[in-house]
């Protein structure tokens, strides 16, 4: 992968990192100590919000680089991208939570809504490329 | 909207990537306008026009 070209994709790379990085190590932290039953009482609250937290670093990011984004063209497709991967992720967890109210589907945790707009990026940059005939940025 | 931005560029015999550049934009973006499937902002028309040394109606034409 080339590296970012612009000030703004180099923040934004940086940015991710941190938060994605932020995530694994509290995810896999707390998993650890959660499990083994080393944690309780205001620790735990504070573990259990570290990893989602994390996450939201990962949206400050991607929403830092819409803004900070000079390419007009480029911050376009970004802004199609966002609103696709957020169409994408609330039609599916709408369509899932209704399947899942009349006892059709298993019970998934909320936190794979974040999973399906992360994929959904992915597919907006997708959709991008066959309307516009430029992906943009490749997440 | 119609634009006669690639007929400008090879007449000066510009790349689409030396046309971004001295436009400060992406190589995508000279080819999304010059493809039309993207009307640049008004400010972005404008800096097109100034570097051809054009009014903007004789880059940019009414569909």
């Amino acid at each position: 992968m080339a590296l970012p070209s612009s000030p703004a994709a180099r923040r934004y790379v940086t940015r991710l990192s941190v938060s994605m990085g932020a995530y694994m190590v509290t995810l896999i932290g707390g998993a650890h100590l959660f499990n083994n039953g080393m944690v309780s009482g205001p620790l735990l609250w504070l573990l259990a919000l570290l990893p989602g937290l994390s996450l939201v670093g990962a949206f400050y990011a991607i929403g830092m680089f819409i803004i900070e984004q000079k390419d007009e063209f480029l911050r376009m497709l970004l802004v199609r991208q966002s609103l696709f991967a957020t169409a994408f992720a609330l039609s599916v967890a709408s369509v899932w939570g209704f399947l899942q109210e009349f006892g059709l589907v298993p019970n998934v945790e909320l936190y794979y809504v974040a999973i399906l707009w992360f994929f959904g990026l992915g597919l907006g940059a997708g959709f991008n490329k066959l309307t516009l005939g430029s992906a943009g940025w490749c997440w | 909207m119609k634009n006669r931005l690639r007929v400008l560029r090879a007449e000066r015999e510009w790349s689409q990537q030396a046309l971004a550049d001295k436009l400060e934009v992406s190589r995508q973006s000279v080819n999304a306008i010059e493809t039309g499937k993207y009307d640049p902002s008004l400010p972005l028309a404008f800096r097109i026009a100034d570097l051809f040394g054009l009014p903007i109606e004789e880059i940019f034409l009414r569909d």
